[in-house]
């Protein structure tokens, strides 16, 4: 039962660096980008939700929303300003770009919001209203299933199918993947190649604003630092699956999840991401495109 | 319907197209030949807007081309099919044809890949297949059948013959001259001179980015020059 309730949780964890992953995976696979900046979009998404809550006293799903959009927009903007003038540039040159992107989010987000953390009311409290916890009681209460876990990986597939729905069989999302093979080819199809890769950032930013929000239900605080390592170990669940699939990151987000609550749980608090990381080098040695890497034929 | 005028095109400091013109009337096909190297690519990428001219211009159906992205261009009935054939390898055949009615409004597609399929009909057996699958010869099929998607005015094949065998590239100058005779106009560039040359109306010798020489197909096939550069004798 313990060891249940650990994988549970290890899912849902992981259902968040799935979430998160879905994002880097887009990017990289239209852009040929890894967008190191995306971590840190999610604290942002974190911080518009704290404050449409505490300070604008709305509800937690129209935070939600409003995070989604403002985090859209910064994506777009992110985009545009600091990649779009260096799409003909080496690949190392937008690498160092979104490193400092990266570090220009969180000093901004240390001005504005101070850092200090700051107390995050989860979407789902973890204590309903007569004060008995907010969970799924199963085996007679000998395994407690919070819905708030629930909620996380309930999102997490709804996200993952509308990709795969979105990337296989809409014209938008066909199109993206044309430009992700050849995006000479796909010009002289007519597709505005431009418009998909801002198109694809939009998409990679809302889904991290949704991340950020759950990620903050989960550990219930917020600082501007808050992302950077959900976002590496979401890059590395990237990898992990395969980077540029949907299913690979998908996969990868959930196994990455496992691994550190398990390794929490069984081994070492403090070794559980030296851990997490020897388990992907061992895996890209053996794999070096990742676990679906090479078998998926819509990279995305 | 293509008039393109003392252009210059270059690679940083490589001068690659140095003042070419040339024109495509409707209707006709007009083949550019010429040795590896000679600029053939680049002119027709510079037509269809990946490539830019420093000077010169370029007009099509009336209008200049200056500042014109490439894919703004497919809506006006340019399509090129690129050397290499660049079909999108992992996504469907059917798929690719897709992408090639991209610009298209979705009612016009049924009816354009019922056209395809009838040209190609090898192609409508392998509609659910994985392009980068395909033989060398279906490959190129494909993409000739994405170009049509479009619906174009000026229909630019960059060695649609390249790497095929003998009886496939008869078959792909037979497509030609069906296109041909169906109206569609037609900017080719070809290796294979001598088959390039017996479906063109016209054509032009390209040499180290110039034009060199230019007539009917009938007066290039006879001239003795281009027999002995490019027939072999
Ligand atoms: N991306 C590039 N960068 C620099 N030089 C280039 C580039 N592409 C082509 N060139 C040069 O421009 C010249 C013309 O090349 P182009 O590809 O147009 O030749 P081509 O006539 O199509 O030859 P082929 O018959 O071999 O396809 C060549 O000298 C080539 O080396
Ligand atoms: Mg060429």
């Amino acid at each position: 039962m313990e060891f249940l309730s650990y994988l549970i949780s290890g899912i849902s964890l992981g259902s968040v660096y799935a979430i998160i992953a879905l994002g880097y995976t887009m990017v990289y696979g239209i852009a040929k980008m890894l967008n190191f900046a995306h971590g840190d979009v999610i604290m942002v998404g974190g911080y518009i939700s704290f404050c449409a809550m505490s300070y604008l006293e709305l509800p937690g799903w129209l935070s939600v929303v409003l995070a989604m959009a403002v985090c859209t927009v910064l994506g777009v903007v992110i985009e545009g300003l600091a990649y779009k003038p260096l799409r003909q540039a080496t690949s190392l040159a937008v690498l160092i770009t979104a490193i400092g992107v990266s570090y220009f989010l969180q000093n901004a987000a240390q001005l504005i919001w101070g850092a200090s953390p700051k107390g995050y009311t989860p979407l789902v409290p973890a204590l309903n209203a007569k004060g008995e916890p907010n969970a799924l009681q199963l085996f007679d209460g000998q395994l407690s299933i919070p819905y708030l876990s629930l909620l996380i990986m309930a999102v997490c597939i709804i996200v993952m199918v509308a990709l795969t729905f979105f990337t296989g069989q809409t014209k938008l999302g066909k199109a993206m993947r044309a430009c992700s093979e050849d995006k000479g080819a796909a010009q002289l199809m007519g597709i505005n190649v431009n418009r998909t890769i801002s198109v694809t950032f939009a998409i990679g930013s809302a889904l991290a604003a949704v991340a950020g929000v759950l990620l903050c239900s989960f550990t219930t605080s917020l600082m501007p630092t808050t992302g950077s390592m959900p976002g590496i170990k979401a890059f590395t669940a990237a990898v992990f699956g395969g980077i540029g699939s949907i299913p690979g990151a998908f996969l990868g987000g959930i196994l990455l999840g496992i691994i550190e609550s398990l390794a929490k749980a069984y081994i070492s608090t403090q070794l559980a991401n030296a851990i997490l990381f020897a388990v992907l080098i061992i895996v890209l040695l053996v794999r070096p495109s990742g676990l679906l890497g090479k078998y998926v034929p819509e990279k995305v | 319907m293509l008039k393109v005028n003392d252009i210059n095109v270059y690679y940083g400091a490589i001068h690659a197209i140095k003042g070419v013109s040339f024109h495509v009337n409707a209707g006709e096909v007009v083949t550019l030949i010429g040795a590896n190297g000679a600029g053939k690519s680049t002119t027709l990428n510079t037509v269809c807007g990946l490539l830019h001219t420093r000077t010169g211009s370029i007009e099509f159906l009336g209008q200049n081309l200056a500042g014109i992205p490439a894919h703004k261009l497919v809506e006006r009935g340019l399509a090129h099919v690129p050397e290499g054939r660049r079909i999108f390898q992992q996504m469907t055949v059917e798929e690719n044809l897709e992408m090639g009615a991209y610009t298209q409004p979705r009612s016009g597609i049924d009816p354009n890949l019922e056209r395809v399929y009838e040209q190609f009909p090898r192609l409508k057996e392998r509609r659910k297949q994985v392009a980068g699958t395909l033989s060398g010869g279906e490959q190129q099929m494909l993409a000739m059948g994405r170009g049509l998607m479009s619906n174009p005015k000026l229909l630019m094949l960059d060695e649609p013959s390249m790497g095929l065998a003998p009886i496939l590239v008869e078959q792909i100058f037979d497509i030609i001259n069906r296109l041909h005779h169906a109206g569609t106009t037609i900017l080719l560039v070809e290796q294979n001179a001598r088959m390039a040359l017996s479906v063109a109306d016209r054509g032009y010798v390209l040499e180290t980015g110039k034009i060199v020489a230019t007539g009917t197909g009938d007066e290039l096939l006879h001239d003795e020059a281009v027999k002995k550069a490019y027939l072999g004798g």
